[in-house]
């Protein structure tokens, strides 16, 4: 038991430092924007992330846990926790990549074919082209397996039918891992395939959606008579829901705690510079209970990552536990970001950068959480998966298994 | 970073399990907690004593095991899980602990082996009534190496035998070593919320006592001291939390209603996902207090104050969860769900209450921010 780098990750991080020293300017800590993806990023940042990312990949220091051979590094879990500790230190371009290099890279890995591997996985490493996850419809979403998008074989090519939601980046993305129904009287899961699709093939529409905070993250996107050739098909015909699990899997680990248990250290200074009752809110008792509880859990969530990566580091692959990350974290960033507007007073109403304390992160931060509570799992789908996979509990009670898909109820309101 | 205990501390936690699963069912737990006069399991704590636990981290050299802190919790965790009625955090966490921080040398080899021995039985007199007591304000008096006043409720207090008592010296509040046996000590018994753990109160009329450590600098000491302890007894909350947790599971499983396991409504589901998230996290923490624990790290105070309270926040909450999922036969005398109840209550009220363990979180952050973050932020 030791939170300490090892000698072996002390030095890689001294390493790491000085390569990001070289080629970035430190962030200043107090910085309150830092590292995140605003909403509709223009072109240019985009670009920026783009260079900076095979920058990293030409120097050695891209993907450091994939395989030498797919562009990466080799490197444990470990080291990689290192290097993004290092990497928040410094003034870098945002991240547009943890969809493709935390979800769907694995996912090819996986499930892929050497020829697949090959194709894709060494650009998709170097970032000059950018993925996208084309899961959700209108009519699937927690119940991904009730997708309706279908793929029919035609020749050596499958034709795509259908649309896919809130799929985030897709109007920056080269290309997108959809899952399909390719065989809609086989029972529900097992009438699932899996592609790798370019999203600029011809009868692909990418419409933006606006969001709560105003920002477009996401996007509908149509398929009209798509067609993919049958080497884009990721694992067996049919088999599209076990490579699915696979992507959903890694999202939890991907997305982790996120939101709020980064920004605990912004929350005590706001605490400290606001008033109540005459005196500095951090005086007050309620406050104090308030700030130790977002602490404990903001630590535990971080200790709980380090568990489950110090555990995968000895190779066991990403389970169910990954799902506590998020399960908490989410709504706790919701939690701590209501707080903060508390603290404010009057002014937790105004949404205005100039005036409202720390550049109206935390109003950020409120128009924002929600989507984090359902976007990758919602609240509860991931407390069904703590009670079902990790507790054992019994499944829920279904009435869609066994049967042929097309004869099950379906409806939602607009 | 490595965030496993070794195969060697896995095995002492393993042995500790098995010891206890054979000599301290919960019909031992039981049969203190009815019992009219049983302060605590006598063949037990002669068990744990012979297991080498209650001199775990004493050094040979004064008849103890010379193990670690990791080993120390490990085993705290197992005398958590099974509820066992002895006074193992009041003698081990708190006044072996005191003795082997501040001790002197003649202090050490009268009590040391003792203590390891299980033949002394020791305690730490800290509370004086309602409310929570600090160190700079407690009116136990100790003067002339004698001392004067009251301890209520003091922990374990009917089945100790030695208690360190925080007292006001004349620079300040000291440590002061007093064996129960000297004159002028009366003890009364306080019915206690989880009878198989006693307490008492205990007033002292010009009683002898040592002074434990330095004439100044005793509030420093008392709290550094409730870190260390509050990092061992953590690990017992802890374990009875997560048996509780076990155990409700089993029942919700057996369980039927509605023609089904009530295991499967999903109201019930989410109260075991939520309990199961509030232990975890109260388990990462545990995990960063026993390593600073135990390597001497800075980090200490702010990892025991997260631990703690959230330690006695999921074992309370386990406890009520468990009644609640239990359903009418939770609420009887007859079923085991009260010993863990009582059990999360006694341990969370023994060294400072989860929210006083906050506040001092917060002063600490606060008086932390000067000097730099810690070297685990994020
Ligand atoms: C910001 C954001 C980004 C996203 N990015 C992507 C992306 O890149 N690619 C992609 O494919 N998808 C993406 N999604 C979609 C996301 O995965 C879905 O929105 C999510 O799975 C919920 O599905 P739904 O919206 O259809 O809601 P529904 O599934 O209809 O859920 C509605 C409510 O019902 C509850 N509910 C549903 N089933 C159960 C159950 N079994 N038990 C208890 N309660 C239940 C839900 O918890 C929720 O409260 C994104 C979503 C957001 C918000």
């Amino acid at each position: 038991m030791d939170f300490n780098d090892t000698p072996q990750e002390a030095a890689f991080r001294t390493k790491a430092r000085a390569w990001l020293a070289q080629h970035v300017k430190p962030r200043d800590p107090d910085a309150i924007a830092a590292n995140v993806l605003g909403e509709r990023e223009s072109a240019e940042v985009i670009q920026q992330a783009k260079d900076w990312q095979t920058l990293k990949f030409d120097e050695g220091w891209a993907c450091l846990t994939w395989p030498k051979e797919y562009g990466g590094q080799g490197l444990g879990r470990l080291e990689a926790v290192v290097w993004g500790q290092e990497e928040a230190r410094f003034d870098t371009p945002p991240n547009i990549y943890s969809i493709g290099h935390g979800m769907l890279g694995p996912t090819i890995m996986a499930h892929g074919s050497d020829e697949q591997k090959a194709k894709y996985l060494r650009d998709m490493a170097r970032g000059q082209v950018v993925w996208c996850q084309l899961f959700s419809e209108p009519d699937a979403g927690s119940d991904l397996a009730g997708l309706r998008t279908s793929a029919v074989r035609d020749g050596s090519d499958w034709v795509l039918n259908g649309q896919k939601i809130w799929s985030t980046g897709a109007h920056f993305s080269d290309w997108g891992m959809i899952v399909t129904r390719s065989d809609p009287n086989a029972a529900k899961h097992a009438g699932l395939t899996y592609f790798i699709v370019d999203m600029r093939a011809k009868g692909i529409e990418i419409r933006p959606i606006k969001q709560i905070n105003g920002g477009q993250g996401f996007n509908e996107v149509f398929f009209s008579d798509v067609r993919v050739p049958d080497a884009n098909r990721l694992g067996g015909v049919g088999d599209g829901w076990r490579v699915a699990i696979t992507t959903l899997m890694n999202e939890r680990v991907a997305i982790g705690a996120g939101g709020g248990a980064g920004r605990f250290r912004d929350l005590l200074k706001l605490a400290q510079q606001a008033r109540r009752n005459g005196r500095p809110a951090i005086e007050d008792s309620a406050v104090r209970q308030k700030l130790a509880d977002f602490y404990i859990k903001s630590k535990g969530l971080q200790f709980t990552s380090y568990r489950t990566l110090s555990a995968l580091s000895r190779g066991a692959t990403p389970g169910p536990e990954g799902s506590i990350g998020k399960a908490i974290g989410a709504p706790m960033g919701q939690e701590m970001a209501h707080f903060a507007l508390e603290l404010q007073g009057a002014m937790g109403g105004a949404d205005d950068g100039g005036v409202v304390p720390q550049e109206a992160l935390w109003q950020g931060m409120y128009l924002g959480t929600p989507g984090l509570r359902i976007a990758g799992g919602t609240d509860e789908i991931l407390k069904n998966i703590i009670a079902e996979r990790v507790l054992r509990l019994p499944p829920e009670i279904r009435v869609d298994k066994d049967k042929p898909f097309r004869e099950i109820p379906t409806g939602s309101v607009k | 970073m490595n965030l496993e205990f070794s195969e060697d501390q896995q095995f002492v936690q393993q042995t500790a399990r098995d010891f206890l699963t054979k000599h301290a069912g919960l019909d031992i737990c039981r049969g203190v907690l009815e019992s009219a006069d049983a302060a605590l399991d006598p063949a037990l704590w002669k068990g744990a004593a012979e297991m080498g636990w209650l001199g775990a981290v004493i050094p040979e050299e004064h008849g103890g095991a010379g193990l670690g802190y990791l080993e120390l919790v490990l085993i705290a965790e197992e005398i958590g899980r099974s509820l066992a009625p002895i006074p193992f955090s009041s003698s081990v966490a708190l006044c072996t602990e005191a003795i082997l921080a501040y001790g002197s040398d003649a202090q050490k080899q009268q009590w040391l082996p003792r203590l390891a021995a299980g033949d002394a039985i020791g305690t730490f007199a800290l509370a004086e009534g309602p409310g929570e007591t600090d160190a700079d304000s407690v009116t136990v008096r100790f003067a002339d190496g004698k001392l004067r006043g009251t301890k209520l409720p003091v922990l374990d207090g009917e089945a100790v035998g030695v208690a360190v008592v925080v007292a006001q010296g004349e620079r300040g509040p000291v440590l002061a070593l007093v064996d129960l046996g000297a004159a002028g000590v009366t003890r009364t018994r306080i019915t206690s919320f989880d009878p198989s753990r006693s307490l008492a109160k205990i007033e002292f009329e010009d009683t002898p006592a040592e002074r434990l450590g330095a004439a100044d600098g005793g509030a420093e000491r008392v709290a550094a001291l409730l870190d260390r302890a509050a990092v061992v007894i953590g690990f017992e909350q802890l374990g009875g939390a997560t048996r509780a947790m076990e155990l409700t599971r089993e029942f919700a499983l057996g369980r039927y209603a509605f023609g089904r396991p009530i295991a499967s409504f999903q109201a019930i589901k989410h109260r075991f996902a939520d309990l199961y998230a509030k232990i975890e996290i109260a388990r990462s923490n545990g995990y960063y207090a026993a390593w600073a624990l135990s390597s001497g790290s800075d980090e200490l105070p702010l990892a025991a104050c997260s631990f703690r309270a959230a330690a006695s926040d999921a074992f309370e909450t386990a406890a009520q969860e468990m009644i609640q999922i239990y359903g009418g036969v939770g609420f009887t005398w007859e079923y085991d769900c009260h010993l863990f109840y009582r059990r999360a209550r006694w341990l969370a009220a023994s060294i400072g209450s989860a929210s006083a363990w906050r506040d001092m979180l917060v002063t600490r952050l606060v008086a932390r921010q000067g000097d730099g973050s810690s070297p685990h932020d994020d």
